[in-house]
């Protein structure tokens, strides 16, 4: 049975005849307490949804897999191709050592035993953006093997309460990615770009230990975190170095797992976790009318929020794999295992890398929850988005107000600015320095927080001028002159009793 | 010699080659070439004689005509693989082999013709047509075959030169050129070096690169080395062996050159006689010529034993498995898309890519590529690919268990009997030929040992016969010096043709063997 939680999924609605669910369906989410929940609602049987993942990373390296091509996004079509990569007959592939050390790194940051031996496969299928007729993987022996990787969620769509969940980690296999293909129908012809063929990728395989697309998008943003903070991959999903293909099946408790469908073209995390639901629902409406699953793939739509069936994969195919004969194992050494007069710059040494991990973020979190006294919840956002933790560490330095109250400035007020204009912390108008400023004279007693705020506005415009001239301008003084104080409420007091 | 001749001033690199290309053009009914670089050799030739003149020639190979079998990639010069597939592909980089014989100073002087793809023992199913054998013209055939009456063709009875690499040692036999590259997977090499009296070396699995080599079987493939003496394939290769980073199956340990030494004392040497070369259709002649050599080293003082490599009746079959699957792998880059032949049809990427396959490759290439895909497939990788890989180390093992109990170097023959008229050879498919030829050549290929064919002697019907030498991993400086040795106490003949005679080329006439040093 799936492990994590035992969702229960009944109908949200009635569905009509075929197309895309109708708007206005509620977000199914799991019950995360485990346990089914017992079909007394709409007395149908419960079903259990299994979700697992394969995971494409590009691999963060100045060139290829095999070959010395150039790793770019977005260049002049056709401009980064070696005659290797162009299969040109007669090249050989040459491993990129910066490519295993990057798989190395992510397969013990996932907790993965690292195959001290792994091999080359290939796998054939003719299409466009396959010059080689052949892609080289790793299909018998991969790199890594048997890792886990940990991801938080939130119950009930609140912040306060956090649930720790894990999913099993396959494998880690080192591969080439594909050429892109552009299909032109108005002059019925395919352009084909091979900038991409070639270039090194870490496929991630997850176990089916999910259950519906909260928990899937919330282990791929971790896993995305990890790769980032590791280097090993840029792993920005919107230029192609994260690509993620979900598979989905239900069934019911006790009975043995459904048949099960992959989605892919699932271009943001966002779509992940829609997807995953739209076809966790689709398949249970079709089994519940008395349909079957097929094994088929299945492209998501983001316009429309559904998952069709691919016109081209018809039929199982055989890749007809076959060892890569021109790359002997790949062999890997620890600190035990290094023969003593080798080249240093021939070997991968897995414990040299191990040493050399940066803090993952979950210890990052852990640092920061001990450190400044924050809530788990609140070191997730500041992990969560690009450049806040080091803004609030910077705002921390600077300002004298404790960062249990400074994280509240920085989540509640600065973050929905930033979102609201849909800036990136990079882009901020109101720097660390600038806040801290503001801070400090919230901290001193000089404003009111009521105060702080309207100054927070009027900085967001980025006039430069500093929270002083702001609250100078704008007479947002405390008055803190007792005397002061006492002529203004003798004032107020006067004025009522003339009415 | 002719490299001391260059020294000395005697003859200068560009009259060589233009005596060469000479040669070329008179000798062009042998089609044993696909290619002749006229202009860029010409340029070679006078680019090293600038050398000589300043005294700096690079090496021993500087200013000598060299030719190429048409698989290895050449930059700017057409690389076609004897195939429609790549009629007209002009490959833009050159082979690893190739860049390293033209640092040296050699002079490209064409691309020789094989079989397509290099699949086949007779170089006769190319799509520029088949090589013949310069034996076929040479005085001792002729005086040897029965007279024909004039109303039929003369020409009709000239010989196969075995294969794949035909062209290459045509090239060489015909002394258009004074070294050939040619390729090994099962034989193709030593083969047609034993058919047309040439010395035909296949060196150890990665000692030499392959990159640039349009591959057969990645496994097996080496580059060969086509001489006429022995003491020349040893300066080629040194000039070639040694780790490539662009071929990740090369080894890494230094290779150093070596001078073969002139062996007088052969006592120390033991020979290994393996008993399964005695293979069914071995012709009398060369199983008695086999039985002399052996003679012939006792004699001498070495040991001869009998040995057994017991599972050399499996390896041809091994081989069609590890080797069709291989193709089928490898072939599956010629679509057309980026670089070939490709099709008119273009109503779908599929069916441009089966019209393009279908035209551009005959149908030996496409029967190996129907072949190693089945054996491919999920259900019968097992029972095949699987299966034929551990036979594969089984054949191994044999050698290394022979080798391991004290014996140096393996003497078998190369080939089942001499030459056979084209007529004769056709008649049977590529599939069958192979299958009988490659027999004593092809385990080699499978241990990835070095192997050496040494022209021994004239048949009956005064065609070359040679016999292989077999030696230990990497050690080919052994291999050789036995080789060498061998070579000298047979003395085998001069080829007489009349096209070299009529052109009166002095450096070639007055010599028992045209040679290098």
């Amino acid at each position: 049975a799936a492990r994590g939680c035992a969702g229960v999924w009944r109908r949200a609605c009635q569905r009509g005849a075929g197309g895309p669910a109708p708007r206005g369906q509620r977000d199914v989410s799991c019950n995360a307490r485990g346990g089914a929940v017992p079909a007394g609602k709409s007395g149908l049987a419960p079903w259990v949804p299994v979700v697992g993942l394969e995971i494409h990373a590009q691999i963060s390296s100045n060139s290829k897999l095999f070959s010395g091509s150039q790793v770019q996004f977005a260049a002049p079509p056709n401009s980064l191709v070696s005659f290797f990569d162009a299969s040109l007959p007669g090249t050989l592939p040459v491993l990129n050592r910066r490519c295993v050390e990057a798989a190395v790194m992510t397969g013990l940051a996932l907790n993965c035993s690292i195959n001290k031996k792994s091999l080359f496969d290939r796998k054939h299928y003719f299409y466009a953006d396959l010059p080689a007729g052949y892609q080289i993987t790793q299909q018998r022996v991969p790199i890594a093997v048997n890792g886990s990787l940990s991801y938080s969620l939130c119950i009930d769509n609140k912040m306060s309460q956090m649930v720790t969940k894990t999913v099993r980690i396959k494998q880690i296999q080192l591969e080439q990615d594909s050429g892109k293909s552009l299909h032109d129908d108005t002059r019925s012809q395919t352009l084909v770009d091979l900038n991409r063929a070639g270039v090194g990728l870490m496929e991630v395989v997850m176990e089916p230990d999910m259950c519906c697309g909260e928990e899937a998008a919330a282990a791929v943003r971790e896993l995305q975190l990890i790769l980032q903070t590791l280097g090993s991959s840029q792993a920005v999903m919107a230029e192609g170095q994260l690509r993620v293909d979900a598979n989905v099946s239900v069934h019911h408790p006790g009975e043995p797992y459904g048949v099960r469908t992959e989605v892919k073209n699932i271009n943001s995390i966002r779509f992940l976790a829609k997807a995953v639901d739209y076809e966790i629902q689709r398949q249970i409406e079709e089994l519940e009318n008395g349909g079957t699953i097929l094994n088929e793939t299945r492209a998501f739509d983001s316009k429309l929020g559904c998952t069709v069936p691919m016109r081209d994969k018809e039929g199982k195919q055989d890749y007809r794999f076959m060892p890569e004969p021109n790359l002997p194992p790949l062999i890997l050494y620890d600190a035990k295992s290094l023969p003593a007069n080798i080249n240093h710059q021939q070997v991968v040494n897995i414990d040299w890398i191990h040493e050399r991990l940066p803090d993952l973020p979950s210890v990052k979190r852990a640092k920061l929850v001990e450190r400044y006294g924050i809530l788990p919840e609140h070191s997730f956002t500041l992990l969560n988005e690009d450049g806040l933790t080091e803004f609030f560490e910077n705002v921390v330095k600077q300002t004298q107000m404790k960062p249990k109250k400074v994280i509240g400035w920085i989540l509640n007020d600065l973050l929905s600015y930033l979102k609201q204009h849909s800036l990136t912390v990079k882009e901020s108008p109101v720097s660390s320095c600038v806040l801290a400023d503001l801070l400090n004279l919230l901290e001193k007693k000089e404003i009111s927080s009521t105060a702080a705020k309207q100054v927070l506005a009027e900085l967001w415009k980025g006039e430069g001028k500093t929270p002083l001239e702001i609250v100078k301008e704008k007479k947002l003084e405390l008055i803190q002159d007792q005397k002061e104080l006492e002529q203004i409420c003798q004032a107020v007091i006067d004025g009522q009793e003339n009415e | 010699q002719v490299s001391a001749a260059l020294k000395e001033g005697r003859v200068t690199p560009t009259e060589l080659c233009q005596r060469c290309l000479a040669l070329v053009q008179s000798t062009k009914f042998l089609n044993a070439y696909i290619t002749v670089a006229e202009e860029t050799a010409l340029k070679q030739a006078e680019e090293s004689e600038k050398r000589y003149r300043r005294g700096q020639p690079l090496g021993v190979l500087d200013g000598i005509p060299i030719a190429v079998k048409d698989n290895f990639n050449t930059a700017g010069i057409e690389t076609t693989c004897a195939s429609n597939m790549l009629k007209g592909y002009i490959s833009p980089y050159n082979a690893t082999v190739v860049q390293k014989l033209l640092d040296q100073g050699a002079v490209l002087l064409g691309k020789t013709n094989l079989d397509e793809f290099a699949m086949g023992s007779g170089s006769t199913d190319g799509v520029f047509g088949p090589v013949r054998n310069p034996w076929s013209y040479s005085r001792q055939y002729k005086e040897k075959s029965v007279p024909k009456p004039h109303s039929e063709d003369e020409e009709s009875d000239w010989v196969i030169t075995g294969g794949s690499s035909g062209g290459s040692a045509a090239a060489v036999s015909s002394f258009t050129c004074f070294a050939a590259l040619g390729s090994d997977t099962g034989g193709s090499t030593r083969n047609p070096a034993a058919h047309c009296g040439v010395v035909g070396l296949k060196p150890t699995y990665g000692l030499i690169s392959r990159h640039g080599l349009i591959p057969l079987v990645n496994s097996m493939d080496v580059p060969g080395i086509l001489t006429r003496c022995v003491d020349d394939a040893a300066v080629v290769l040194g000039s070639l062996a040694g780790h490539d980073p662009k071929d990740s199956t090369t080894v890494q340990d230094n290779f150093k050159p070596f001078e073969l030494p002139n062996l007088t004392d052969v006592s120390k040497l033991s020979i290994g006689i393996p008993k399964e070369y005695r293979a069914p259709g071995l012709s009398s002649e060369i199983l008695s010529l086999w039985s002399k050599a052996a003679d012939l080293f006792k004699s001498a003082g070495a040991k001869v034993i009998e040995v057994s490599l017991p599972h050399t009746c499996y390896s041809i079959v091994c081989y069609h498995v590890l080797c069709t699957t291989e193709v089928a792998s490898n072939m599956a880059r010629f679509d057309g898309l980026e670089y070939g032949h490709r099709s008119d049809m273009n109503k779908s990427t599929e069916s441009m890519y089966a019209a393009t396959r279908r035209e551009g490759f005959n149908d030996v290439v496409r029967g190996r590529i129907l072949s190693g895909n089945y054996f491919l497939l999920k259900q019968n990788y097992e029972n095949y690919f699987i299966k034929a890989q551990k036979v594969r180390r089984l054949i191994a093992n044999d050698f290394v268990k022979v080798f391991g109990s004290g014996v140096d170097v393996l003497l078998t023959p190369t080939t089942l009997s001499d030459a056979v008229p084209y007529k004769e050879f056709i008649k049977e498919d590529n599939r069958t030929r192979s299958t009988q030829d490659d027999i004593l050549t092809q385990a080699a290929n499978m241990a990835g040992l070095p192997a050496i064919n040494v022209p021994t002697a004239l048949s009956e019907r005064g065609l070359p016969v040679g016999l292989q030498f077999i030696g230990r991993s990497f050690q080919e400086k052994q291999l050789l010096t036995v080789a060498k040795w061998f070579e000298k106490q047979v003395k085998f003949p001069v080829i007489q043709l009349e096209e070299v005679k009529r052109h009166g080329h002095g450096v070639f006439q007055h010599q028992k063997s045209a040679s290098f040093s």
